[in-house]
């Protein structure tokens, strides 16, 4: 645990990092510098960020022996990282106008959040894995989905911005950058649509390993977990079915993610064999 | 004898100095615009030019060996026009160097249009420019002063707000649109009415590349006469409920006393595509769509009050950037100036 200092000054690098991007990007924004001259900007400062925070993890994940997913901090920590990777993807491929901004602010607050917050790092859970891979993946997959539920909150909130903006007739400023509202739908459908396919697969490798050894999972861990993937599953049939459209759909995404955040509360202490770090440690 | 610099010089008129009907005996059809090149082109001492011909402003941009050429202009538009000398005596404009510099970045830039902003001129320079340099009417100073030009002209459009936001009631709705559907290629539209301003709303969406236009009127073969000209179909106005179900923005303009559109009939619609937004223009007084469908989930209404401030708004706001788009292109200005001087004791 020698390691522990180095990895967390590297995830406060990677964010301040964040909310540098964020702030760089929303004073571009108020001083209207064209979009291209932002958009290098800010990917720069969040690639350089995402750099910091994932080096960090790898050096938290050396001294864990697995993945760094021991406790509440390094589970908010992988939420971020992941919530940076898909917008790597998804704001490349859609070109979504402001969704950088959006991830940088988003990233920057739960990464600042959980290093600010020292019970969520004062103890980790020791080789939760075991030697394991499966399990590993399962819990890697797990956290990743919740990567991409909270870009689904975020695009969510986008699309509540523009709604609200259109139907006010409030047009100026910001709301003039966001994306159309087709377009948020489009790409809320297509994250809650990756966000479910990915927990299915995660709980379905948990599963095969898990009715080997019905013990080995907490039953409260068992019934958030499956009872958020049911959510969302929900949700995604009612789009599907469009009986839940436009902004409705936007506050029931925003709202899943709240409760999927206050989840992880429960899920993370159900787990076996925490061990409180030293000031040593750390 | 006095030596002279060469000078560079704008001889000219717009909107901004000369009236509708002078303007209209000033104009050049391409014939009288290839007389008066030929004539500057055998003009001793005008060594480059250029021919800046609009509906709003006939310039010619060019360089002479010195002041006393520049007496030969007004001779030459005149014949080429057929006014008398003494009839564009005061109409048309000359300025020299540095302001005529200044003039012509003011132009490409849209700050010296009837509509402030507008990109269009920015494309008749250019133009101007290449059919000027094709014939070699150019040289070194023009060339360099309109390459500068379209670069300063390029800047203050990606620094400012100069061109941000549309000021015509069918260019803010199709910017609305945008807004909603982001892609308005897989957009069918609706006109209700065969009124002028829903045909022109029609015809804006169609230059965006709309899917469908269809005219639904009270009179079939009034529908029928514009849906043509807006290269859509027509329908009638018992068919409103149906097309409604289908339609993504719909421009309504009729003259009916009442709602046409009302807040049950849209409500319908929408059960049978919730999932799609539904674009409300409401172009009539008094009006056609009941407001209280705006309440509607993923129903945008506007009406005409709403358009207008939009577009009030965006006029306003581009002519507050004028001010600071005038400051940019003073400073390009004056080191453009400083170029060209030094080019102009070369061409001496």
């Amino acid at each position: 645990m020698s390691s522990l200092p180095t990895d967390r000054a590297l995830l406060w690098l990677g964010a301040f990092l964040y909310l540098a991007g964020f702030l760089t990007g929303l004073t571009a924004l108020l001083r209207r510098t064209p979009t291209s001259h932002r958009r290098t900007w800010l990917n720069a400062i969040l690639v350089a960020g995402w750099g910091f925070q994932m080096a960090g993890l790898y050096v938290r994940g050396l001294a864990a022996g697995g993945c760094p997913l021991g406790n509440t901090f390094e589970i908010v920590q992988f939420v971020a990282w992941s919530a940076m990777v898909l917008y790597f993807f998804v704001g490349t491929a859609f070109r979504v106008s402001l969704l950088g901004l959006f991830t940088a602010g988003y990233a920057a607050t739960l990464a600042l959040v959980s290093l600010l917050i020292p019970a969520w790092d004062a103890s980790r859970s020791q080789r939760i894995f075991g030697s394991n891979p499966w399990i590993e993946l399962h819990a890697a997959l797990a956290v990743f989905s919740y990567g991409v539920f909270g870009l689904l909150a975020l695009t969510s909130i986008m699309q509540l911005l523009q709604n609200w903006s259109l139907k006010h007739k409030r047009l100026n400023g910001l709301f003039w950058f966001l994306p159309s509202v087709v377009q948020l739908d489009q790409i809320n459908t297509r994250m809650l649509g990756l966000g479910v396919l990915i927990l299915t697969v995660s709980l379905g490798v948990g599963a095969s390993w898990w009715m080997r050894d019905t013990a080995s999972v907490d039953q409260g861990k068992l019934l958030v977990t499956v009872g958020m993937w049911l959510a969302y599953l929900i949700v995604l049939l009612l789009r599907w079915l469009a009986k839940l459209v436009s902004v409705r759909f936007a506050w029931v995404c925003l709202i899943m993610f709240i409760v999927a955040l206050l989840s992880l509360g429960p899920i993370n202490s159900s787990r076996h064999h925490a061990v409180t770090l030293t000031p040593s440690d750390r | 004898m006095e030596a002279h610099q060469p000078v560079l010089f704008l001889f000219g008129a717009s909107h901004q100095t000369v009236p509708l009907a002078v303007r209209e005996k000033l104009a050049l059809d391409a014939t009288r615009a290839t007389a008066l090149a030929t004539r500057l082109s055998q003009t001793p001492g005008i060594i480059e030019f250029a021919l800046l011909n609009t509906c709003n402003r006939v310039e010619l941009y060019g360089v002479a060996s010195g002041p006393a050429p520049l007496s030969q202009l007004t001779a030459a538009v005149a014949e080429t026009t057929g006014c008398a000398p003494a009839e564009l005596e005061g109409i048309l404009q000359l300025r020299q160097n540095h302001d005529a510099i200044s003039h012509l970045f003011a132009v490409a830039s849209g700050l010296d249009s009837q509509i402030v902003g507008e990109t269009e001129i920015l494309g008749q320079v250019k133009g101007a420019y290449d059919a000027a340099l094709a014939r070699k009417w150019t040289g070194p100073v023009l060339n360099r002063v309109f390459q500068k030009t379209f670069q300063a002209a390029k800047h203050v459009r990606t620094h400012t707000r100069i061109g941000e936001g549309q000021i015509s009631v069918a260019s803010v709705a199709v910017d609305l649109a945008g807004k909603i559907y982001g892609d308005l290629h897989p957009v069918n539209v609706l006109v209700v009415g065969a009124g002028d301003i829903g045909l022109k709303t029609a015809q804006a969406f169609q230059s965006r590349g709309a899917r469908s236009i269809t005219v639904a009127s009270r009179t079939l073969s009034k529908a029928e006469e514009t849906a043509a000209t807006a290269g859509g179909w027509a329908a009638s106005l018992a068919e409103l409920p149906e097309i409604l179900a289908t339609a993504d923005v719909v421009a309504s303009s009729t003259s009916a006393p009442g709602f046409v559109l009302s807040e049950a009939m849209i409500a319908t619609a929408m059960k049978r595509r919730p999932a799609r937004p539904l674009f409300l223009i409401d172009l009539a007084l008094p009006r056609d769509i009941d407001p209280a469908a705006s309440g509607l989930p993923n129903v945008f209404v506007y009406n005409l009050d709403d358009l207008a401030k939009i577009a009030e708004g965006n006029l306003a706001q581009r002519e507050a950037e004028v001010a600071r788009c005038h400051a940019i292109l003073a400073e390009r200005t004056v080191a453009l100036w400083q170029q060209v001087a030094r080019s102009l004791g070369a061409v001496d």
